[in-house]
């Protein structure tokens, strides 16, 4: 009974059931390999989070990504006169996200790599690339960097996955990859 | 003359000390309140969530799901836990609880934190989510009534303590403490870890709502933070856990299998603790790979590996034990015999069966550093922690309440028919949205979100259909969970209330927190609590194992392995990143 104290007072020396030594050892080498996946994953593996990321500030962050707005804005879209901006391939992004939009919007070449830089101006935020399905965590005071290579062509939605306020839901951006 | 203060109950055979059995109920019956207000505010959520209904505003809609997320996750589950401990330490050892007065104080710090808290909620200025992360500001007396909450707690952690050394000391039991009371030590030391990680950021957090700090730092936050957040989850898994092997024990004499194997997996959650706290920063910057892929897993899972022991050895003993009462035909006679229309068992379990198959597998399957990429914060993870908390933890509460309202209440349940049913639509409404949240989650759907169809936003984004109506029809599984849910509050407060009184000093009051009267307190010492008796192996010393258990532990691991590789390839197809 699981509610009285153990049958043998010396219990920890009463025989196992042979069942349970048995999937204590198939349990415990498929825990291993759960973890030996994930090493696995970063040396054979494309979808890696890059360990790049700087302490930053909101003022910092903001003037990087006006810097490349000002030298590779291409057009603007929507009412709201978004820029949308088409960085050189293999150069520096800038996202900035803030209540409530992801800013600016991205033009990208398909199959080119982007040093893409991530940050909040304000409170949390959660990048969520879809329907690409990338979803990462976006603090402020941090700048994520992450090298993308889009391999698809089309429209993608950026949207906000982490709760930040009552205009959480309106929170949109936009890369477009040709 | 001694006092006497104990009464036995005659149809369990435990017994109850005066202080302790009214600590218990006050416990008990804050913690269902705090269910029914938590359960009444999730359906709100529900029903906003799909979008063909969408009920609330926005604004509402935020503070809805706070209200939700802090009055399950923190006051529900943690008041039923300290009742559980007053019963895993003095009834079950049969000894006096230690400084009952401070258990009070424990008790009034635990009301007032929560009251507190849900004012600052109604008040519409804290909206911050359970997670209230910085720098997103909660008014102070948000982060005041969760201190004041978890204070209380400590003290029933110390209290359950205290009564461990008196219980020893006054020899009131033979041999070791049982396994369930050990199971309840294992979730009293986490409750103290997780505490403590509560009040090193929650308490710098106050002062930063009043402007004594004056900047937390948001990664730092969350690193400590979820040294609460999980650790309270895991205090959960290890209260739910011994609740299963009390209910088999009491359901069917069960013993376990082996008490080194139960013990040696409690002690592991203990270990391994920090495990799932890593789980929620993998996509986090500032943290390097190697610190996520290790602590994500510390190399080897081990309170993963103690969760699938636990799944063998529950299930295990129940086989056991049915099969020494002869139902040895084929693999699952012991199953299919089992005592289906008695909500104690089926509620226990259904929560072991959905906490393991659901819960656990999409648990690790996420938190594998890189295929949380495609799950970080979408509606995948509240399924999750629906099919561990709502299914896995408040079932097996639910299972326990049943047993407890006639042992500890004096009380006979009221609506039998309703009791028989009731685990079977919570449990079933559950399953039914926690899978259709799980698809629309892996197909992108956010969580926390008000709007997925992004209304008067500047830009759009449209959803695949596909996960638009699992999200619409997830409301479906939503209202019989919630059905199920309010079955169980009018079923426990009916019964309090108008239940049949099976002992004449039950009265009124006693069913929420006031002694009996004096006359149902007869004993003045228990007798000693004796050895389990050593198991009579029966016609000629036959042994039982437990084959059809071990046939469903390979299922589940066949489902485990190919879940997780499912994801895995779903990961290979994104665009690289690096």
């Amino acid at each position: 009974m699981s509610i009285m104290p153990p049958s043998h007072r010396v219990w920890w020396n009463q025989p196992i059931h042979k069942i349970e030594v048995t999937w204590v050892i198939i349990a415990l080498v498929w825990c291993l390999v759960l973890f030996l996946w994930m090493p696995y994953w970063h040396v054979y593996g494309e979808q890696n989070l890059s360990n790049e990321s700087y302490k930053t500030s909101a003022e910092l962050f903001e003037a990087k990504t006006q810097r490349m707005v000002d030298k590779y804005t291409v057009r603007t879209e929507s009412e709201a006169e978004i820029p949308v901006v088409a960085p050189p391939a293999g150069s520096d992004v800038y996202l900035v996200g803030r209540l409530w939009d992801w800013w600016p919007i991205l033009e990208l070449e398909k199959d080119k790599s982007y040093r893409v830089h991530i940050s909040s101006l304000d409170y949390q935020h959660g990048f969520s690339l879809q329907p690409v399905n990338i979803n990462l965590q976006i603090l402020p005071q941090y700048e994520t960097v992450i090298t993308l290579t889009p391999t698809t062509t089309g429209s993608f939605g950026i949207i906000c996955n982490e709760y930040c306020g009552v205009g959480h839901h309106q929170m949109l951006g936009k890369i477009i990859v040709k | 003359m001694a006092v006497k203060m104990f009464r036995r109950c005659p149809d369990s055979g435990l017994y109850f000390h005066k202080s302790a059995e009214s600590l218990m109920k006050a416990h008990a019956v804050l913690g269902v309140v705090f269910l029914l207000i938590g359960g009444i505010f999730g359906l709100l959520v529900a029903a906003t969530r799909a979008p063909g209904i969408h009920l609330l505003d926005a604004e509402t809609f935020y503070m809805a799901l706070t209200t939700h997320g802090t009055a399950i996750l923190i006051f529900w589950v943690i008041a039923f836990e300290v009742a559980v401990l007053y019963f895993a330490s003095s009834t079950l050892l049969r000894c006096r609880p230690a400084t009952p007065r401070l258990g009070w104080l424990g008790f009034v710090l635990m009301l007032l934190g929560s009251l507190i808290t849900t004012a600052a909620f109604f008040r519409g200025n804290s909206s911050v989510m359970f997670t209230s992360y910085v720098p997103m500001p909660a008014e102070p007396i948000f982060y005041l009534g969760l201190i004041l909450f978890a204070v209380g707690a400590l003290i029933g952690c110390f209290i359950f303590l205290g009564t461990l050394v008196i219980a020893k000391e006054e020899k009131t039991y033979d041999g070791s403490i049982p396994l369930v009371t050990f199971g309840a030590l294992v979730a009293t030391i986490i409750a103290v870890f997780t505490i403590a990680s509560g009040a090193v950021i929650l308490i710098p957090t106050l002062l930063w709502s009043l402007g004594i700090i004056s900047d937390i730092d948001p990664a730092m936050y969350r690193v400590i933070w979820w040294g609460l957040g999980h650790s309270s989850q895991q205090i959960n898994v290890a209260a739910h856990v011994s609740i299963w092997y009390a209910i088999a024990a009491i359901v069917f004499g069960a013993k376990p299998m082996s008490e080194k194997v139960s013990r040696g997996a409690f002690l592991l959650y203990i270990l391994f603790l920090q495990l799932a706290s890593a789980h929620h920063i993998l996509v986090d910057p500032g943290i390097s790979s190697t610190w996520k892929v290790f602590n994500t897993s510390y190399a080897m899972y081990l309170a993963v590996l103690a969760s699938m022991i636990h799944g063998l050895t529950v299930p295990g003993c129940i086989e056991v034990a049915q099969r020494k009462k002869g139902y040895t035909n084929g693999l699952f006679e012991w199953l299919r015999k089992a005592p289906w229309e008695n909500p104690v068992f089926s509620g226990m379990f259904m929560s072991l069966i959905i906490f393991g198959f659901i819960g656990g597998i999409t648990g690790v399957v996420m938190g594998t550093e890189q295929i949380n990429l495609i799950i970080h914060n979408t509606i995948f993870v509240p399924a999750h922690f629906h099919a561990t908390v709502a299914v896995g933890t408040t079932l097996a509460f639910m299972a326990i309440t049943y047993f407890l309202i006639p042992v500890l209440f004096r009380r006979k349940l009221i609506w039998p028919t309703m009791c028989k049913w009731q685990p079977y639509l919570f449990a079933g409404g559950m399953t039914i949205m926690i899978l259709l949240l799980l698809g629309a989650g892996t197909l992108g759907v956010p969580r926390r979100h008000w709007d997925v169809n992004f209304t008067d936003a500047a830009l759009q984004y449209e959803f695949a259909g596909t996960a638009i109506s699992m999200l619409g029809m997830a409301v479906i599984g939503s209202i019989i969970a919630s059905v199920g849910g309010a079955l169980f509050c009018l079923i426990a407060v009916g019964s309090l209330i108008f239940g049949e009184k099976l002992d004449t000093g039950a009265s009124f009051l006693s069913s929420f927190g006031f002694p009996m009267a004096e006359t149902s307190y007869d004993v003045e010492r228990p007798d000693k609590l004796e050895l389990a008796p050593i198991e009579d192996t029966g016609n000629g010393g036959e042994h039982h194992e437990a084959k059809g258990t071990f046939v469903l532990a390979l299922v589940f691991l066949a489902s485990f392995v190919i879940y997780f590789f499912i994801n895995a390839k779903y990961l290979s197809s994104l665009w690289p990143m690096m």
